[in-house]
């Protein structure tokens, strides 16, 4: 360890580094600004804008600090005159070609350019010749280029090529003629494209929906968590009088590292659909009248009692989003068993709850997200990962490529990926149970283990054995059963033989939920067969498939949720159509709430709220509301207290929803703050190896999973919103 | 001589109070000599030319650098000035001006709404200093008024068909002007 040490000076202190670390690292360790440019800590050294030279002693030229390794006795000087002269006369050349056109830039105010020039440029230029121009690149509806502002950094190129594993930017040209471009005319699709934006010092790479819409300065910037994936991947809202106009990410290594997907970017455009409902209505004799809060929560309250009276509590189904807060969820869950109601859910699209008594407390990864990168062998089964949780993805694709972890896939499709692949297998949706079998079986001979009885029927082929191979053996392993397993018709079946296969290999089982807070509605009991903590319910009431497919009398709706497009099924159409009350609790005015509900009330989305979502690993997030509220909307959880005091309930005097998430935590106990739940292996039913499904698979393409994402314009005009759902 | 030292006369005071100062001020009030002093001005001025304007009819010249009413100006193609780059807001010291931009349809970025609150104006000016393309400018024009409320907004059209209207002489002011900056 002591010959890792390194002694250096830094502007005349003696300061130690580790060996092999660059002289950047160790100014920004010990808060000596050097200048930079295309030095990102997240892409590997380019040392191609030359701003970060700084003077080392018996060098004779002053050196890029991103790209020399430190030695030791070496001296370094980060303000000398040497070193100033060359970062002035560096951020001179490269003002010669860059336009002078801050005021319509929208980097304007948060360049790094600007910054620096304010630093280390003249008040005056001194070159006179012809600038360059460049022509700009239609590189899809998300990413706006204004190429002439570029200074040749490199680290979108670098970004596509090492983070995103898919170059879709390059250089082309060389000198003067150097330009950063895609492919051939095509548009840049990745799903963390949008991080371009942010890694861009100039304003060449710019957030396209913002374009031209306001300032830096003229926005606040409030923390908030993502509400489309079960990562939780932490966000900064920049808000203009009330209004969300954008959203950047915030760092947190342990959860989105520095990105964010661009669902998570650019689906703020959703909050402000023209479907946005401004004020609750109710429908009078067959037509629709705006009114005001207290008749509509009076006209919900009566319309929900009135049904319980005359046909009972049975008949009366509750569905809620996954992506409603923790919050919401408690009191969604506390209201509807106060009122004895036990038909609640919010695993909409789920299809197989035969082995619903045996879920886990929560569907949990296993392992920190963090922990991912560690792993020695991942097994995913039932998911495009890419596509479900963007960031799960990357944390993997590090993992492959700088862990050396074995990634292998059991899927209906080879989902494409860019990092290393073990195995991808593809097999029908039918043959996944029997694929996984045939694994456990390839784990059982492998290890030397008793092959259960069960499994003597399918012998393993190569393909499986390299699976099996890699998953018994190593450090810390996982088998991931992502959202293809949770929408299977069989999911039960898949879930029994994965338990066993985890038990046959020593792996986590963990679950990759879809919604980004279906953790904290299965903590707070929004379930038709346990309470919050998991504790089990006396009489089980309908699940989610049950109340679609069953016709009952009073249906509430909540988050806004879409029949058909949030459910597994359409069928919850019909019931709603034929229901003798539906309560819709929801930001949207959709189709389906317009043709079947009776009451309408306007709740604020996750950017509008307070609240707390749980992610995958068990990490509660807790946060503020960003914007405003549009129209009359209020906050979900006071709209439920509101009504829970309508209807006379004990017990609903929230004065905060801080006060509503410690009261849940109270009743969690020590489960409210476990991290990562040891998936459980218990579960042994009955399954069937093989054998007609009782329905259908169906791909959840990316910018389909919820209300918000939907009426997302910018991403819904991109090339992978066009994919159409395929039925495996 | 601080005010309110100097004695007025020698009434309520010891004799060791009179100095040759109090006597003098004593006879100069009593025999009216500031009086008469004050009036050989009035009489003076009276036979003198007078300088009072005659307003409305009548008005005094104004500066080129007048801060006035202000205008949004147009190239002579007939384009906005304007960017959007929100410089004037940014510098509003009264928090006056509210601007929103967009793409517009020629692909240029464009104010959707800029709009001056004339109550909240102090008319210093800082508009006309920060923007980059001269486009919000102060005229000289100060006679105007408004009837009902939400008048002292000046919307993007009024300051367009300000700027329209007065185009010649608020360039006119502008060159004048520029040898100067």
């Amino acid at each position: 360890m002591s010959q890792d040490i390194v002694n250096v000076e830094v502007d005349g202190v003696a300061v130690q580094g580790r060996k092999g670390q660059m002289i950047i690292h160790v100014t920004d360790a010990h808060q000596a600004y050097v200048p930079r440019f295309c030095y990102h800590e997240k892409l590997s050294v380019a040392a191609n804008c030359r701003m970060c030279l700084v003077e080392v002693e018996k060098a004779p030229k002053p050196l890029p600090a991103c790209a020399t390794p430190i030695a030791e006795g070496m001296k370094i000087f980060t303000k000398s005159p040497k070193a100033l002269g060359a970062q002035k006369a560096t951020m001179e050349f490269l003002l010669i070609n860059h336009p002078l056109d801050c005021p319509i830039c929208d980097q304007g105010g948060e360049c790094e350019l600007q910054d620096l020039a304010m630093g280390f440029g003249r008040d005056a230029a001194r070159f006179e010749e012809r600038k360059r121009v460049v022509k700009d690149k239609n590189i899809g509806p998300l990413v706006s280029t204004d190429m002439t502002r570029c200074i040749h950094c490199t680290r979108c190129v670098r970004f596509t090529a090492e983070i995103a594993g898919l170059q879709e930017l390059g250089t082309m040209g060389r000198g003067e003629a150097t330009q950063i471009s895609t492919w051939v005319e095509q548009s840049v699709n990745h799903e963390l494209s949008g991080n371009i934006i942010d890694l861009c010092p100039v304003g060449a790479l710019n957030s396209k929906p913002f374009r031209y819409q306001g300032r830096s300065w003229e926005m606040t910037q409030t923390p908030m968590v993502s509400p489309h994936d079960a990562l939780g991947s932490n966000l900064s809202g920049h808000v203009r009088r009330g209004t969300l106009m954008r959203v950047v990410p915030q760092a947190n290594e342990s959860v989105n590292e520095t990105w964010i997907s661009d669902r998570d970017r650019f689906s703020y455009e959703g909050i402000y659909a023209s479907d946005r409902l401004l004020s609750p209505m109710v429908r009078q004799a067959g037509v629709w009248v705006t009114t005001d809060w207290e008749s509509a929560l009076e006209a919900a309250a009566q319309g929900l009692q009135q049904v319980i009276a005359q046909r009972g509590v049975e008949q009366v189904g509750v569905l809620s989003l996954p992506s409603a807060t923790t919050e919401e969820a408690w009191l969604l869950s506390r209201l509807a068993r106060t009122l004895g109601i036990s038909n609640l859910d919010h695993r909409l699209r789920q299809q197989d709850f035969r082995d619903q008594s045996a879920d886990p407390l929560y569907p949990g990864l296993g392992v920190e997200i963090a922990a991912m990168e560690q792993l020695s062998a991942l097994l995913v089964v039932g998911s495009d990962l890419r596509q479900e949780a963007p960031l799960l993805a990357h944390r993997v694709r590090t993992a492959a490529i700088h862990h050396q972890t074995s990634v292998s896939f059991i899927n209906p499709v080879a989902f494409e990926y860019l990092f290393p692949v073990a195995s991808n297998r593809a097999v029908s949706a039918d043959a996944m149970v029997a694929e996984l079998a045939s694994v456990g079986r390839a784990i059982a001979e492998a290890t030397g283990q008793a092959v259960p009885a069960w499994l003597q029927g399918a012998p393993p082929t190569d393909g499986q054995r390299l699976i099996a191979n890699s998953l018994c053996q190593g450090g810390r392993r996982l088998l991931l059963l992502g959202g293809l397993v949770e929408r299977h018709p069989a999911r039960a079946d898949l879930r029994a033989v994965a338990s066993v296969v985890a038990g046959l290999a020593g792996a986590t089982l963990g679950y990759l939920p879809t919604g980004s807070n279906a953790v904290g509605a299965s903590l707070a009991g929004v379930l038709p067969h346990r309470e919050a903590a998991g504790e089990p319910v006396s009489a089980v009431g309908l699940n989610a498939a049950e109340m679609a497919s069953t016709p009952l009398s009073a249906y509430v709706l909540f988050g806004g949720l879409e029949p058909g497009l949030d459910t597994a099924s359409t069928a919850l159409t019909g019931q709603l159509a034929t229901a003798d009350f539906v309560l819709a609790i929801t930001p949207f005015a959709s189709p389906e709430a317009i043709a079947h509900a009776h009451v309408i009330l306007p709740i604020g989305t996750f950017a509008e709220t307070s609240g707390t979502f749980v992610n995958v690993e068990g990490r509660w997030q807790s946060f503020v509301a960003a914007a405003r509220l549009v129209g009359e909307a209020r906050p979900g959880w006071k709209v439920l207290r509101v009504l829970a005091n309508l209807l006379g309930l004990p017990g609903f005097d929230y004065e905060s929803s801080e006060a509503v998430r410690l009261e849940l935590q109270q009743v969690l106990g020590a489960v409210a703050h476990a991290r990562v739940t040891s998936a459980e292996t218990a579960y042994r039913g009955e399954w069937q190896i093989a054998g007609a499904l009782a329905g259908n698979l169906a791909s959840l393409p990316m910018y389909q999973v919820d209300p918000i994402v939907r009426r997302a314009s910018a991403l819904q005009d991109t090339l992978v919103a066009r994919q159409a759902v395929t039925v495996y | 001589m601080r005010l309110g030292v100097v004695p007025c006369g020698p009434v309520g005071r010891g004799l060791k109070d009179i100095t040759v100062a109090s006597l003098r001020h004593f006879a100069k009030t009593l025999l009216l000599g500031e009086l008469l002093s004050g009036l050989a001005l009035t009489f003076k001025y009276m036979w003198k030319p007078k300088f009072t304007v005659h307003y409305p009819q009548e008005k005094t010249p104004q500066s080129v650098r007048y801060r006035g009413l202000h205008a949004l100006r147009r190239y002579p193609n007939g384009e906005e000035r304007c960017i959007a780059c929100k410089l004037c807001e940014a510098v509003c010291p009264a928090l006056a001006i509210t601007i929103e931009s967009d793409v517009s349809n020629d692909g240029t970025r464009r104010t959707t709404r800029y709009d001056i609150d004339l109550f909240k104006c102090i008319y210093c000016g800082f508009c006309e200093e920060a923007c980059p393309v001269d486009a919000i400018v102060e005229t000289r024009i100060h006679e105007y008024h408004m009837e009902n409320r939400g008048e002292n907004i000046m919307t993007k059209d009024k300051l367009l068909a300000v700027g329209d209207r007065f185009q010649a002489m608020i360039t006119a002011d502008k060159t004048a002007d520029a040898p100067y900056r």
